[in-house]
Protein backbone atom coordinates (compact mmCIF):
# COMPACT_ATOMS: atom_id res chain seq x y z
CA UNK A 1 0.00 0.00 0.00
CA UNK A 2 1.51 3.26 -1.02
CA UNK A 3 -0.14 6.57 -0.37
CA UNK A 4 1.28 9.71 -1.88
CA UNK A 5 1.08 12.58 0.52
CA UNK A 6 1.55 16.25 -0.41
CA UNK A 7 5.05 17.65 -0.49
CA UNK A 8 4.83 19.63 2.74
CA UNK A 9 4.05 16.40 4.57
CA UNK A 10 7.41 14.92 3.65
CA UNK A 11 9.16 18.20 4.36
CA UNK A 12 7.76 18.05 7.90
CA UNK A 13 9.78 14.88 8.35
CA UNK A 14 12.96 16.96 8.19
CA UNK A 15 13.85 18.15 11.69
CA UNK A 16 15.53 21.31 10.43
CA UNK A 17 12.62 22.26 8.18
CA UNK A 18 10.14 21.68 11.00
CA UNK A 19 12.31 23.65 13.40
CA UNK A 20 12.43 26.60 11.03
CA UNK A 21 8.76 26.64 10.10
CA UNK A 22 7.73 26.38 13.75
CA UNK A 23 10.10 29.19 14.62
CA UNK A 24 8.34 31.34 12.04
CA UNK A 25 4.84 30.53 13.31
CA UNK A 26 5.72 30.72 17.01
CA UNK A 27 5.57 34.49 17.62
CA UNK A 28 2.21 34.82 15.85
CA UNK A 29 0.68 32.16 18.04
CA UNK A 30 2.11 33.82 21.14
CA UNK A 31 0.67 37.22 20.17
CA UNK A 32 -2.73 35.74 19.28
CA UNK A 33 -2.84 33.75 22.52
CA UNK A 34 -1.97 36.81 24.61
CA UNK A 35 -4.60 39.00 22.94
CA UNK A 36 -7.38 36.42 22.89
CA UNK A 37 -6.79 35.26 26.46
CA UNK A 38 -6.66 38.73 28.03
CA UNK A 39 -9.61 39.90 25.92
CA UNK A 40 -11.65 36.79 26.72
CA UNK A 41 -10.93 36.95 30.44
CA UNK A 42 -11.83 40.63 30.76
CA UNK A 43 -14.96 40.11 28.67
CA UNK A 44 -16.01 36.98 30.54
CA UNK A 45 -15.24 38.23 34.03
CA UNK A 46 -16.38 41.81 33.88
CA UNK A 47 -18.76 42.31 30.94
CA UNK A 48 -20.74 39.12 30.38
CA UNK A 49 -24.11 39.04 32.15
CA UNK A 50 -24.57 36.84 35.18
CA UNK A 51 -26.28 33.46 35.12
CA UNK A 52 -29.82 33.35 36.54
CA UNK A 53 -29.35 30.03 38.36
CA UNK A 54 -25.72 29.99 39.39
CA UNK A 55 -24.92 33.64 39.91
CA UNK A 56 -21.40 34.74 39.19
CA UNK A 57 -19.78 31.39 39.93
CA UNK A 58 -20.72 30.41 36.36
CA UNK A 59 -17.84 32.66 35.20
CA UNK A 60 -15.56 29.68 35.86
CA UNK A 61 -16.91 28.32 32.58
CA UNK A 62 -14.55 30.63 30.67
CA UNK A 63 -11.49 28.78 31.89
CA UNK A 64 -13.04 25.36 32.57
CA UNK A 65 -14.66 24.46 29.26
CA UNK A 66 -11.73 25.45 27.00
CA UNK A 67 -9.39 23.38 29.20
CA UNK A 68 -11.69 20.37 28.97
CA UNK A 69 -12.00 20.68 25.20
CA UNK A 70 -8.28 21.09 24.78
CA UNK A 71 -7.49 18.16 27.09
CA UNK A 72 -9.47 15.89 24.78
CA UNK A 73 -8.31 17.26 21.47
CA UNK A 74 -4.71 17.12 22.69
CA UNK A 75 -5.11 13.37 23.21
CA UNK A 76 -6.45 13.02 19.67
CA UNK A 77 -3.54 15.03 18.34
CA UNK A 78 -1.11 12.78 20.20
CA UNK A 79 -2.76 9.67 18.76
CA UNK A 80 -2.67 11.18 15.27
CA UNK A 81 0.96 12.21 15.59
CA UNK A 82 1.90 8.86 17.13
CA UNK A 83 0.09 7.01 14.33
CA UNK A 84 1.88 9.09 11.67
CA UNK A 85 5.14 8.42 13.47
CA UNK A 86 4.51 4.67 13.45
CA UNK A 87 3.35 4.44 9.82
CA UNK A 88 5.88 6.78 8.18
CA UNK A 89 8.68 6.26 10.73
CA UNK A 90 8.70 10.01 11.23
CA UNK A 91 10.75 11.16 14.18
CA UNK A 92 9.30 14.69 14.18
CA UNK A 93 5.75 13.33 14.57
CA UNK A 94 6.80 11.31 17.60
CA UNK A 95 8.46 14.37 19.11
CA UNK A 96 5.26 16.40 18.60
CA UNK A 97 3.29 13.67 20.43
CA UNK A 98 5.81 13.60 23.26
CA UNK A 99 5.80 17.39 23.63
CA UNK A 100 2.01 17.48 23.69
CA UNK A 101 1.64 14.99 26.57
CA UNK A 102 2.58 17.27 29.51
CA UNK A 103 0.52 20.16 28.08
CA UNK A 104 -2.50 17.90 27.72
CA UNK A 105 -2.03 16.61 31.24
CA UNK A 106 -1.86 20.15 32.64
CA UNK A 107 -5.05 21.09 30.73
CA UNK A 108 -6.72 18.05 32.30
CA UNK A 109 -5.59 19.22 35.73
CA UNK A 110 -7.06 22.68 35.04
CA UNK A 111 -10.35 21.16 33.93
CA UNK A 112 -10.47 18.94 37.02
CA UNK A 113 -9.50 21.65 39.52
CA UNK A 114 -11.85 24.30 38.13
CA UNK A 115 -14.62 21.72 37.79
CA UNK A 116 -14.22 20.69 41.41
CA UNK A 117 -14.17 24.32 42.60
CA UNK A 118 -17.22 25.08 40.49
CA UNK A 119 -18.92 22.07 42.04
CA UNK A 120 -18.73 23.57 45.54
CA UNK A 121 -21.26 26.39 45.04
CA UNK A 122 -23.30 24.39 42.50
CA UNK A 123 -23.51 20.97 44.15
CA UNK A 124 -22.38 21.86 47.67
CA UNK A 125 -19.33 19.58 47.58
CA UNK A 126 -15.76 19.93 46.35
CA UNK A 127 -15.88 16.63 44.56
CA UNK A 128 -18.82 14.88 43.00
CA UNK A 129 -18.56 11.64 41.02
CA UNK A 130 -20.16 13.32 38.06
CA UNK A 131 -19.73 11.55 34.71
CA UNK A 132 -17.72 14.38 33.14
CA UNK A 133 -15.41 14.85 36.11
CA UNK A 134 -14.85 11.11 36.39
CA UNK A 135 -14.00 10.74 32.71
CA UNK A 136 -11.61 13.67 33.06
CA UNK A 137 -9.94 11.95 36.00
CA UNK A 138 -9.48 8.79 33.94
CA UNK A 139 -8.10 10.90 31.08
CA UNK A 140 -5.55 12.31 33.52
CA UNK A 141 -4.53 8.75 34.48
CA UNK A 142 -4.09 7.93 30.78
CA UNK A 143 -1.87 10.99 30.32
CA UNK A 144 0.19 10.08 33.39
CA UNK A 145 0.64 6.52 32.08
CA UNK A 146 1.84 7.77 28.70
CA UNK A 147 4.27 10.23 30.28
CA UNK A 148 5.60 7.51 32.59
CA UNK A 149 6.12 5.22 29.61
CA UNK A 150 8.11 7.88 27.74
CA UNK A 151 10.45 8.36 30.66
CA UNK A 152 10.83 4.63 31.41
CA UNK A 153 12.73 3.97 28.19
CA UNK A 154 16.38 4.91 27.95
CA UNK A 155 16.31 4.50 24.20
CA UNK A 156 14.17 7.45 23.11
CA UNK A 157 13.09 5.91 19.80
CA UNK A 158 11.69 2.85 21.59
CA UNK A 159 9.94 5.05 24.15
CA UNK A 160 8.33 6.99 21.31
CA UNK A 161 6.96 3.85 19.72
CA UNK A 162 5.78 2.34 23.01
CA UNK A 163 3.95 5.54 23.93
CA UNK A 164 2.43 5.75 20.44
CA UNK A 165 1.01 2.23 20.81
CA UNK A 166 -0.36 3.08 24.26
CA UNK A 167 -1.87 6.34 22.98
CA UNK A 168 -3.63 4.56 20.13
CA UNK A 169 -4.95 1.88 22.50
CA UNK A 170 -6.10 4.68 24.82
CA UNK A 171 -7.82 6.52 21.97
CA UNK A 172 -9.81 3.40 21.06
CA UNK A 173 -10.75 3.05 24.72
CA UNK A 174 -11.79 6.65 25.40
CA UNK A 175 -15.28 6.36 23.86
CA UNK A 176 -15.85 3.06 25.70
CA UNK A 177 -14.70 4.60 28.98
CA UNK A 178 -16.89 7.65 28.42
CA UNK A 179 -19.93 5.60 27.61
CA UNK A 180 -19.48 3.24 30.56
CA UNK A 181 -18.83 6.08 33.02
CA UNK A 182 -21.92 7.93 31.81
CA UNK A 183 -23.99 4.81 32.15
CA UNK A 184 -22.55 4.10 35.61
CA UNK A 185 -23.29 7.67 36.63
CA UNK A 186 -26.93 7.58 35.62
CA UNK A 187 -27.30 4.35 37.59
CA UNK A 188 -25.88 5.85 40.76
CA UNK A 189 -26.93 9.48 40.63
CA UNK A 190 -30.31 10.31 39.23
CA UNK A 191 -30.30 13.56 37.27
CA UNK A 192 -28.07 15.97 39.10
CA UNK A 193 -27.42 19.52 38.04
CA UNK A 194 -24.80 19.24 35.30
CA UNK A 195 -22.13 21.84 34.87
CA UNK A 196 -22.38 22.67 31.21
CA UNK A 197 -25.84 21.55 30.19
CA UNK A 198 -27.91 24.66 30.58
CA UNK A 199 -30.79 26.28 28.76
CA UNK A 200 -29.28 27.76 25.59
CA UNK A 201 -26.72 30.41 26.42
CA UNK A 202 -27.30 33.93 25.09
CA UNK A 203 -24.60 35.25 22.72
CA UNK A 204 -23.27 37.70 25.34
CA UNK A 205 -22.28 34.59 27.32
CA UNK A 206 -20.98 32.22 24.68
CA UNK A 207 -19.05 34.75 22.62
CA UNK A 208 -16.41 35.32 25.31
CA UNK A 209 -16.31 31.54 25.70
CA UNK A 210 -15.52 31.17 22.01
CA UNK A 211 -12.76 33.76 22.35
CA UNK A 212 -11.34 31.83 25.30
CA UNK A 213 -11.42 28.51 23.42
CA UNK A 214 -9.50 30.11 20.53
CA UNK A 215 -7.08 31.66 23.00
CA UNK A 216 -6.44 28.31 24.67
CA UNK A 217 -5.80 26.71 21.28
CA UNK A 218 -3.32 29.42 20.33
CA UNK A 219 -1.56 29.08 23.68
CA UNK A 220 -1.46 25.33 23.18
CA UNK A 221 -0.05 25.78 19.69
CA UNK A 222 2.62 28.14 20.98
CA UNK A 223 3.66 25.83 23.84
CA UNK A 224 3.58 22.73 21.65
CA UNK A 225 5.79 24.28 18.97
CA UNK A 226 8.22 25.71 21.50
CA UNK A 227 8.54 22.36 23.29
CA UNK A 228 8.86 20.46 20.01
CA UNK A 229 11.63 22.78 18.82
CA UNK A 230 13.55 22.29 22.07
CA UNK A 231 13.14 18.52 21.93
CA UNK A 232 14.35 18.58 18.30
CA UNK A 233 17.49 20.42 19.39
CA UNK A 234 18.10 17.91 22.18
CA UNK A 235 17.59 14.85 19.98
CA UNK A 236 19.61 16.15 17.02
CA UNK A 237 22.37 17.74 19.06
CA UNK A 238 25.11 16.14 16.95
CA UNK A 239 23.84 17.38 13.60
CA UNK A 240 25.33 20.41 11.88
CA UNK A 241 22.15 22.51 11.83
CA UNK A 242 21.79 22.28 15.62
CA UNK A 243 25.41 23.28 16.09
CA UNK A 244 24.73 26.28 13.84
CA UNK A 245 21.69 27.18 15.97
CA UNK A 246 23.76 26.92 19.15
CA UNK A 247 26.59 29.02 17.77
CA UNK A 248 24.11 31.68 16.76
CA UNK A 249 22.70 31.82 20.29
CA UNK A 250 26.02 32.13 22.15
CA UNK B 1 -17.29 49.01 34.60
CA UNK B 2 -19.08 46.45 32.45
CA UNK B 3 -21.64 44.31 34.14
CA UNK B 4 -20.69 45.27 37.70
CA UNK B 5 -21.47 48.65 39.27
CA UNK B 6 -18.25 49.04 41.24
CA UNK B 7 -14.82 47.49 41.51
CA UNK B 8 -15.55 46.04 44.95
CA UNK B 9 -18.66 44.41 43.57
CA UNK B 10 -16.49 42.95 40.79
CA UNK B 11 -14.07 41.54 43.36
CA UNK B 12 -16.92 40.08 45.39
CA UNK B 13 -18.43 38.20 42.39
CA UNK B 14 -21.84 38.17 43.98
CA UNK B 15 -20.57 36.28 47.02
CA UNK B 16 -18.73 33.68 44.93
CA UNK B 17 -15.37 35.44 45.11
CA UNK B 18 -13.54 32.48 46.64
CA UNK B 19 -14.60 30.03 43.93
CA UNK B 20 -14.14 32.30 40.94
CA UNK B 21 -10.81 33.79 41.95
CA UNK B 22 -9.42 30.48 43.23
CA UNK B 23 -10.09 28.74 39.93
CA UNK B 24 -8.69 31.65 37.91
CA UNK B 25 -5.59 31.66 40.13
CA UNK B 26 -5.05 27.92 39.70
CA UNK B 27 -5.44 28.21 35.93
CA UNK B 28 -3.04 31.12 35.75
CA UNK B 29 -0.58 29.23 37.94
CA UNK B 30 -0.63 26.18 35.68
CA UNK B 31 -0.20 28.36 32.56
CA UNK B 32 2.79 30.06 34.18
CA UNK B 33 4.25 26.71 35.28
CA UNK B 34 4.07 25.52 31.69
CA UNK B 35 5.91 28.60 30.47
CA UNK B 36 8.49 28.41 33.26
CA UNK B 37 9.28 24.75 32.64
CA UNK B 38 9.80 25.55 28.98
CA UNK B 39 12.06 28.45 29.85
CA UNK B 40 14.13 26.42 32.34
CA UNK B 41 14.52 23.54 29.89
CA UNK B 42 15.64 25.94 27.19
CA UNK B 43 18.16 27.62 29.49
CA UNK B 44 19.54 24.27 30.65
CA UNK B 45 19.98 23.11 27.07
CA UNK B 46 21.89 26.17 25.92
CA UNK B 47 24.00 26.23 29.09
CA UNK B 48 25.08 22.64 28.47
CA UNK B 49 25.68 23.34 24.80
CA UNK B 50 27.79 26.38 25.66
CA UNK B 51 29.94 24.36 28.08
CA UNK B 52 30.41 21.65 25.47
CA UNK B 53 31.49 24.03 22.73
CA UNK B 54 33.96 25.70 25.11
CA UNK B 55 35.42 22.33 26.06
CA UNK B 56 35.77 21.40 22.40
CA UNK B 57 37.48 24.68 21.60
CA UNK B 58 39.95 24.20 24.47
CA UNK B 59 40.79 20.68 23.34
CA UNK B 60 41.53 21.92 19.83
CA UNK C 1 -3.01 -23.56 14.10
CA UNK C 2 -0.46 -26.16 15.09
CA UNK C 3 1.78 -23.38 16.32
CA UNK C 4 -1.08 -21.96 18.36
CA UNK C 5 -1.91 -25.21 20.16
CA UNK C 6 1.78 -25.82 20.74
CA UNK C 7 2.11 -22.42 22.42
CA UNK C 8 -0.96 -22.96 24.60
CA UNK C 9 0.09 -26.48 25.56
CA UNK C 10 3.64 -25.42 26.36
CA UNK C 11 2.49 -22.55 28.58
CA UNK C 12 0.01 -24.73 30.41
CA UNK C 13 2.64 -27.41 31.03
CA UNK C 14 5.07 -24.77 32.29
CA UNK C 15 2.41 -23.30 34.57
CA UNK C 16 1.50 -26.71 35.99
CA UNK C 17 5.16 -27.50 36.64
CA UNK C 18 5.68 -24.22 38.43
CA UNK C 19 2.56 -24.24 40.55
CA UNK C 20 3.48 -21.21 42.65
CA UNK C 21 2.85 -18.89 39.76
CA UNK C 22 -0.69 -20.21 39.45
CA UNK C 23 -1.46 -20.40 43.15
CA UNK C 24 -0.02 -17.04 44.17
CA UNK C 25 -2.57 -14.81 42.39
CA UNK C 26 -5.39 -16.98 43.74
CA UNK C 27 -4.03 -16.68 47.27
CA UNK C 28 -3.67 -12.94 46.75
CA UNK C 29 -7.29 -12.79 45.58
CA UNK C 30 -8.47 -14.52 48.77
CA UNK C 31 -6.28 -12.48 51.11
CA UNK C 32 -7.48 -9.18 49.64
CA UNK C 33 -11.07 -10.32 50.08
CA UNK C 34 -10.36 -11.36 53.67
CA UNK C 35 -9.00 -7.89 54.45
CA UNK C 36 -12.31 -6.15 53.86
CA UNK C 37 -14.33 -7.66 56.73
CA UNK C 38 -11.37 -6.82 58.98
CA UNK C 39 -11.04 -3.27 57.72
CA UNK C 40 -14.66 -2.27 57.09
CA UNK C 41 -17.01 -4.34 59.20
CA UNK C 42 -17.93 -8.02 59.60
CA UNK C 43 -21.64 -7.22 59.55
CA UNK C 44 -23.71 -9.11 57.02
CA UNK C 45 -25.62 -6.07 55.80
CA UNK C 46 -22.49 -4.02 55.09
CA UNK C 47 -20.53 -6.84 53.48
CA UNK C 48 -23.28 -8.07 51.21
CA UNK C 49 -23.73 -4.51 49.97
CA UNK C 50 -20.11 -4.00 48.97
CA UNK C 51 -19.35 -7.61 47.99
CA UNK C 52 -19.85 -7.18 44.19
CA UNK C 53 -17.39 -4.30 44.03
CA UNK C 54 -14.83 -5.91 46.34
CA UNK C 55 -14.76 -9.23 44.51
CA UNK C 56 -14.41 -7.50 41.15
CA UNK C 57 -11.64 -5.16 42.30
CA UNK C 58 -9.78 -8.05 43.90
CA UNK C 59 -10.10 -10.15 40.72
CA UNK C 60 -8.82 -7.22 38.68
CA UNK C 61 -5.79 -6.76 40.93
CA UNK C 62 -5.06 -10.49 40.98
CA UNK C 63 -5.08 -10.56 37.16
CA UNK C 64 -2.80 -7.57 37.09
CA UNK C 65 -0.39 -9.21 39.53
CA UNK C 66 -0.03 -12.31 37.38
CA UNK C 67 0.45 -10.28 34.18
CA UNK C 68 3.89 -8.97 35.02
CA UNK C 69 5.54 -12.28 34.18
CA UNK C 70 3.47 -13.04 31.07
CA UNK C 71 6.27 -12.48 28.55
CA UNK C 72 9.21 -12.17 30.95
CA UNK C 73 10.71 -15.67 30.81
CA UNK C 74 10.26 -15.93 27.03
CA UNK C 75 11.89 -12.53 26.66
CA UNK C 76 14.81 -13.37 28.95
CA UNK C 77 15.65 -16.74 27.41
CA UNK C 78 15.41 -15.43 23.85
CA UNK C 79 12.49 -17.54 22.64
CA UNK C 80 10.50 -14.41 21.79
CA UNK C 81 13.32 -13.28 19.54
CA UNK C 82 13.33 -16.69 17.86
CA UNK C 83 9.61 -16.40 17.14
CA UNK C 84 10.09 -12.89 15.79
CA UNK C 85 12.62 -14.08 13.18
CA UNK C 86 10.58 -17.20 12.40
CA UNK C 87 7.67 -16.99 9.92
CA UNK C 88 5.13 -17.53 12.71
CA UNK C 89 2.71 -14.72 13.45
CA UNK C 90 3.42 -12.76 16.57
CA UNK C 91 -0.28 -11.90 16.97
CA UNK C 92 -1.14 -15.61 17.04
CA UNK C 93 1.51 -16.14 19.68
CA UNK C 94 -0.06 -13.31 21.68
CA UNK C 95 -3.51 -14.91 21.55
CA UNK C 96 -2.06 -18.27 22.61
CA UNK C 97 -0.16 -16.80 25.52
CA UNK C 98 -3.14 -14.75 26.67
CA UNK C 99 -5.41 -17.80 26.43
CA UNK C 100 -3.17 -19.92 28.62
CA UNK C 101 -2.70 -17.00 31.00
CA UNK C 102 -6.44 -16.60 31.29
CA UNK C 103 -6.97 -20.32 31.90
CA UNK C 104 -4.50 -20.12 34.78
CA UNK C 105 -5.79 -16.83 36.24
CA UNK C 106 -9.21 -15.45 35.28
CA UNK C 107 -10.81 -18.82 34.73
CA UNK C 108 -9.64 -20.15 38.10
CA UNK C 109 -10.66 -16.89 39.80
CA UNK C 110 -14.16 -17.30 38.40
CA UNK C 111 -14.32 -20.89 39.68
CA UNK C 112 -13.12 -19.76 43.10
CA UNK C 113 -15.47 -16.79 43.36
CA UNK C 114 -18.61 -18.61 44.69
CA UNK C 115 -16.62 -19.50 47.80
CA UNK C 116 -15.73 -15.85 48.36
CA UNK C 117 -19.30 -14.84 47.63
CA UNK C 118 -20.36 -16.98 50.56
CA UNK C 119 -17.72 -15.46 52.81
CA UNK C 120 -18.95 -11.95 51.94
CA UNK C 121 -22.65 -12.89 52.30
CA UNK C 122 -23.42 -12.13 48.68
CA UNK C 123 -27.09 -13.07 48.13
CA UNK C 124 -27.23 -16.46 46.46
CA UNK C 125 -29.26 -15.24 43.49
CA UNK C 126 -26.24 -13.13 42.42
CA UNK C 127 -23.68 -15.93 42.40
CA UNK C 128 -24.56 -16.88 38.83
CA UNK C 129 -24.06 -13.28 37.74
CA UNK C 130 -20.73 -13.16 39.57
CA UNK C 131 -19.32 -16.28 37.91
CA UNK C 132 -20.74 -15.33 34.52
CA UNK C 133 -19.41 -11.77 34.61
CA UNK C 134 -15.98 -12.97 35.73
CA UNK C 135 -15.86 -15.59 32.98
CA UNK C 136 -16.75 -13.01 30.33
CA UNK C 137 -14.84 -10.06 31.79
CA UNK C 138 -11.47 -11.51 32.78
CA UNK C 139 -10.46 -12.47 29.18
CA UNK C 140 -10.68 -8.76 28.33
CA UNK C 141 -8.55 -7.97 31.37
CA UNK C 142 -5.93 -10.50 30.24
CA UNK C 143 -5.94 -9.16 26.66
CA UNK C 144 -5.59 -5.49 27.63
CA UNK C 145 -3.11 -6.33 30.36
CA UNK C 146 -0.98 -8.24 27.88
CA UNK C 147 -0.51 -5.00 25.91
CA UNK C 148 0.93 -3.40 29.03
CA UNK C 149 3.06 -6.47 29.76
CA UNK C 150 4.42 -6.46 26.20
CA UNK C 151 5.25 -2.74 26.36
CA UNK C 152 7.16 -3.07 29.64
CA UNK C 153 8.77 -6.49 29.22
CA UNK C 154 12.18 -5.06 28.32
CA UNK C 155 12.26 -2.59 31.19
CA UNK C 156 13.99 -3.31 34.45
CA UNK C 157 11.26 -1.80 36.60
CA UNK C 158 8.04 -2.77 34.86
CA UNK C 159 5.98 -3.74 37.91
CA UNK C 160 4.38 -0.48 39.00
CA UNK C 161 4.44 1.01 35.53
CA UNK C 162 2.26 -1.74 34.09
CA UNK C 163 -0.50 -1.03 36.63
CA UNK C 164 -0.36 2.67 35.80
CA UNK C 165 -0.71 1.89 32.09
CA UNK C 166 -3.37 -0.77 32.32
CA UNK C 167 -5.69 0.12 35.22
CA UNK C 168 -7.40 3.11 33.52
CA UNK C 169 -8.21 0.85 30.57
CA UNK C 170 -9.80 -1.70 32.92
CA UNK C 171 -12.49 0.70 34.12
CA UNK C 172 -15.25 -0.21 31.61
CA UNK C 173 -14.89 -3.92 32.40
CA UNK C 174 -14.99 -3.14 36.12
CA UNK C 175 -18.11 -1.00 35.77
CA UNK C 176 -20.09 -3.56 33.79
CA UNK C 177 -18.73 -6.56 35.70
CA UNK C 178 -19.62 -5.16 39.10
CA UNK C 179 -22.84 -3.78 37.60
CA UNK C 180 -23.89 -7.26 36.50
CA UNK C 181 -23.41 -8.63 40.01
CA UNK C 182 -25.26 -5.69 41.52
CA UNK C 183 -28.16 -6.26 39.13
CA UNK C 184 -28.10 -9.92 40.14
CA UNK C 185 -28.35 -8.92 43.80
CA UNK C 186 -31.42 -6.81 43.07
CA UNK C 187 -32.96 -9.58 41.02
CA UNK C 188 -32.84 -7.62 37.78
CA UNK C 189 -31.99 -9.16 34.39
CA UNK C 190 -28.25 -9.49 33.80
CA UNK C 191 -28.26 -10.56 30.15
CA UNK C 192 -27.56 -7.00 28.96
CA UNK C 193 -24.47 -6.67 31.15
CA UNK C 194 -23.15 -10.04 30.07
CA UNK C 195 -23.76 -9.12 26.43
CA UNK C 196 -21.75 -5.90 26.88
CA UNK C 197 -18.93 -7.77 28.62
CA UNK C 198 -18.97 -10.29 25.78
CA UNK C 199 -18.88 -7.49 23.21
CA UNK C 200 -15.87 -5.95 24.94
CA UNK C 201 -14.16 -9.36 24.92
CA UNK C 202 -14.75 -9.83 21.19
CA UNK C 203 -13.66 -6.27 20.46
CA UNK C 204 -10.43 -6.61 22.42
CA UNK C 205 -9.83 -10.05 20.89
CA UNK C 206 -9.92 -8.41 17.47
CA UNK C 207 -7.59 -5.52 18.22
CA UNK C 208 -5.41 -6.33 21.23
CA UNK C 209 -3.34 -9.10 19.53
CA UNK C 210 -2.00 -6.60 16.98
CA UNK C 211 -1.14 -4.07 19.67
CA UNK C 212 0.56 -6.84 21.67
CA UNK C 213 2.50 -7.96 18.60
CA UNK C 214 3.65 -4.39 17.83
CA UNK C 215 4.64 -3.88 21.46
CA UNK C 216 6.59 -7.14 21.57
CA UNK C 217 8.39 -6.23 18.36
CA UNK C 218 9.59 -2.92 19.74
CA UNK C 219 10.52 -4.43 23.11
CA UNK C 220 12.69 -7.03 21.40
CA UNK C 221 14.38 -4.47 19.14
CA UNK C 222 14.98 -2.08 22.03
Amino acid sequence: MKINMPRWFYQLASPKWSYDIMGMLLPWFAIAAGLLLTGGIVWGLAFAPTDANQGNSYRIIYIHVPAAILAQSCFMLMALAGGIGMVWKMKVAHIVAKSAAPIGASMTVIALATGAIWGKPTWGAWWVWDARLTSMLILLFLYLGIMALYSAFENKASGDQAAAILTLVGLVNIPIIKYSVEWWNTLHQPASFTLTKKPAMPPEMWMPLLVMVLGYYCFFGFLLMARTRLELLERENKSSWVIAVINEKI
Amino acid sequence: MGYFNSFSEFLDMGGHALYVWLSYAITLGIFILNLLSLWFKKRAFFKLAKRQTKREQRSL
Amino acid sequence: MNFFTAIVRRDLVLALRNRNEVVNPLAFFMIVIALFPLAVSPETAVLSKIAPGIIWVAALLATLLSLDGLFKSDFDDGSLEQILVSPQSLALLAIGKVLSHWLMSGFLLALLSPLLAIMLFLPSQAVGALVGSLLLGTPTLSLIGAIGAALTVGLRKGGVLISLLVLPLYIPVLIFGAGAVQAGVMGMPIAGYLALLGAMMVFSLMFAPFAIAAALKLSIRN
